[in-house]
């Protein structure tokens, strides 16, 4: 069973601001998917390699010559603040 | 018959013969959208200018006497996850209200080569992330055969817009199912092709190693024309497959004598409907009357598919979906103080209940001292689900079972326990972790509501699954129903 710290921790990596009815929710929820979860258990996977893709690609590049390129206006179309060519946030310290 | 329920081969004779043209034809699929859509709600964004205008030059075309290839004209929908330059891209999200992205994805650059008309971006599971569509920021979409019930998803809106005769064709994405699941549901052909063999750039990223996009078409033969159309090597994805094309035309009309179709047996058992086991009893006996070998097979890691599928997909969407941080395009909450303030109000204002749990539940499963515990052991038992395959397909050409283990369900009926609408998934989810190809084609009805029957291949042998997609379909005799609306 999660605890509210270990939801409010994931929370916090997540960057997500929950209401005290979604830590609560979200708590019993995954608490019960992670016990199914735990029949993964049953398996012996000692000697098996992982398979994080099926595909038998490996470091895939490109030349490394200049092409076509997003223009700078099309970049930034749908920048919620920009201050010139820059994308502008909040105070960051 | 209506013009909105005949299939792209024979709107092309009809638009070759000059019988009708590609701008009448446009609006008589914008007409009848409009007559049905207020009920649907299959439609995010409906792209009427850009679709006329695109069907005026195909008439250009037709009069230059050109020999018109075999999609142009023809309308299709696009699921709200591929990029179109210039028209909103949302995912269904909140959080991409007012997303207009400066580029389009590689499959609508390759469908708008072939000439075709794009009628729309459908509605969607928000970032693909459902099986009911009812998890779509903006709307609930309502499946033609029964308007009280969902359509399937997360490609809801793509599925539904076939089925109800608002498109031709559509595009959607298939992460764990949800090309397949809302196929069938809705009673259309839908295809989710290897892993690779359809570029995903300009995809809105869900799980990078399960995505891939397919077609939903009205039967076998236009979903071969539309995968030679979206199939194909693409500098642009570095996970794009290289190799030649195929023509998978080539694979209509030929016979199944003596392929060897396997049925696994842990799909048809416990969990699959009886109303829904019975129609795919009755599709087996129609493969065996056309001369294919019918057997029992074996996948015995089936059951570890979905904790599988639930740890390695919401861990690569908690990664992928880090993105979304108000910073260079979508919604940012103007009242934060500071920017970690603005990534945490941003993020939990633009995602929905959904969304929020994936990212808790992939965020927590890669987290320092659960990462082994969780998400490796889910990657090694993805090699032992894999290898079950391997097997399976090295004995048999092809396996065949439900595409869902029960017909649509009624909205809100599993709303509020994920755990049971992620196991609706079951059949579908481990064709995605194994990366193969696997097709949905209507094979009758229970209760009123259709069933579709799912064949699985080998990767990269989509041919084998049109072939005998295409042979099933001419015999069973489910073509020529639809939903009266």
């Amino acid at each position: 069973m999660l605890t509210i710290a270990e939801v409010d921790h994931v929370a916090l990596l997540s960057r997500l601001d929950l209401s005290a009815e979604e830590k609560k929710l979200y708590g019993d929820q995954l608490s019960k998917i992670l016990e199914y979860a735990k029949m993964l258990d049953e398996l012996d996977t000692g000697d098996v390699p992982p398979t994080a893709h099926v595909l038998p690609l490996k470091n895939v590049y490109r030349e490394d010559r200049v092409g076509d390129h997003l223009p700078l206006e099309k970049a930034m179309q749908n920048a919620p603040e920009r201050d010139g060519n820059f994308f502008k946030v909040p105070r960051i310290v | 018959m209506d013009l909105f329920y005949m299939t792209a081969h024979e709107l092309h004779g009809k638009l070759t013969a000059g019988e009708i043209s590609a701008g009448e034809l446009c609006r008589a699929f914008l007409d009848r959208l409009g007559s049905v859509e207020e009920r649907l709600q299959a439609f995010i964004t409906v792209t009427e200018e850009m679709a006329l205008k695109q069907a005026g030059e195909v008439d250009k075309r037709i009069a230059a006497g050109e020999k018109l290839p075999p999609l142009a004209g023809i309308p299709i929908a696009v699921k709200d996850n591929m990029c179109l330059d210039g028209v909103r891209t949302t995912c269904a999200s909140k959080i991409l209200y007012n997303f207009v992205p400066p580029y389009s994805a590689t499959v609508v650059e390759k469908i708008k080569a072939a000439g075709m008309v794009i009628l729309g971006k459908t509605n969607m599971d928000e970032f693909a992330m459902g099986s009911s569509t009812e998890n779509s920021g903006f709307q609930i979409t309502s499946n033609p055969w029964d308007t009280e019930r969902v359509p399937g998803g997360s490609s809801g809106g793509s599925a539904v817009s076939v089925a109800a005769g608002e498109t031709v064709l559509a595009l959607g994405s298939d992460t764990g199912g949800s090309i397949r699941q809302p196929a069938s549901l809705c009673g259309v052909v839908g295809m989710k092709p290897t892993y690779g063999a359809v570029s995903r750039y300009g995809l809105v990223a869900f799980a990078s190693s399960l995505d891939q996009i397919g077609p939903f078409a009205r039967d076998v033969a236009d979903c071969a024309q539309l995968l030679n159309v979206i199939t194909g090597h693409d500098p642009l994805d570095s996970t794009s497959a290289p190799g030649e094309k195929t023509d998978y035309t080539a694979f209509l009309n030929r016979d199944i004598k003596g392929l060897k179709v396997g049925v696994p047996r842990e799909y048809m058992g416990e969990g699959i409907d009886p109303g829904v086991r019975k129609e795919i009893e009755e599709a087996l006996k129609v493969l065996s009357s056309l001369g294919a070998d019918i057997e029992e097979a074996t996948l015995p890691h089936s059951r570890y598919a979905i904790p599988v599928y639930y740890l390695i997909a919401t861990a690569e969407a908690s990664s992928n979906l880090a993105r979304y941080d108000g910073v260079k395009y979508g919604l940012r909450d103007e009242d934060a103080q500071d920017i970690v303030d603005m990534y945490m109000k941003s993020r939990s204002r633009g995602f929905g209940t959904e969304v929020k749990r994936r990212i808790m539940l992939g965020t927590y499963a890669l987290s320092a001292g659960y990462y082994d515990a969780y998400y490796l052991k889910a990657l090694k038992a993805r090699t032992l689900i894999k290898q079950d395959f391997d097997r399976a397909l090295d004995r048999f050409d092809v396996l065949v079972c439900p595409t869902s283990p029960g017909t649509a369900f009624r909205k809100g009926e599993k709303t509020d326990d994920p755990l049971q609408m992620y196991l609706s998934d079951i059949t579908t989810i481990s064709v995605n972790l194994a990366g193969i190809p696997g097709i949905s084609v209507p094979a009758g009805f229970s209760g009123g509501l259709p069933v579709g029957m799912q064949i699985m291949g080998r990767p990269f042998d989509e041919g084998t699954l049109i072939r005998v997609a295409h042979a099933f379909e001419g015999s069973a005799g489910h073509r020529g129903r639809f939903p009266s609306l």
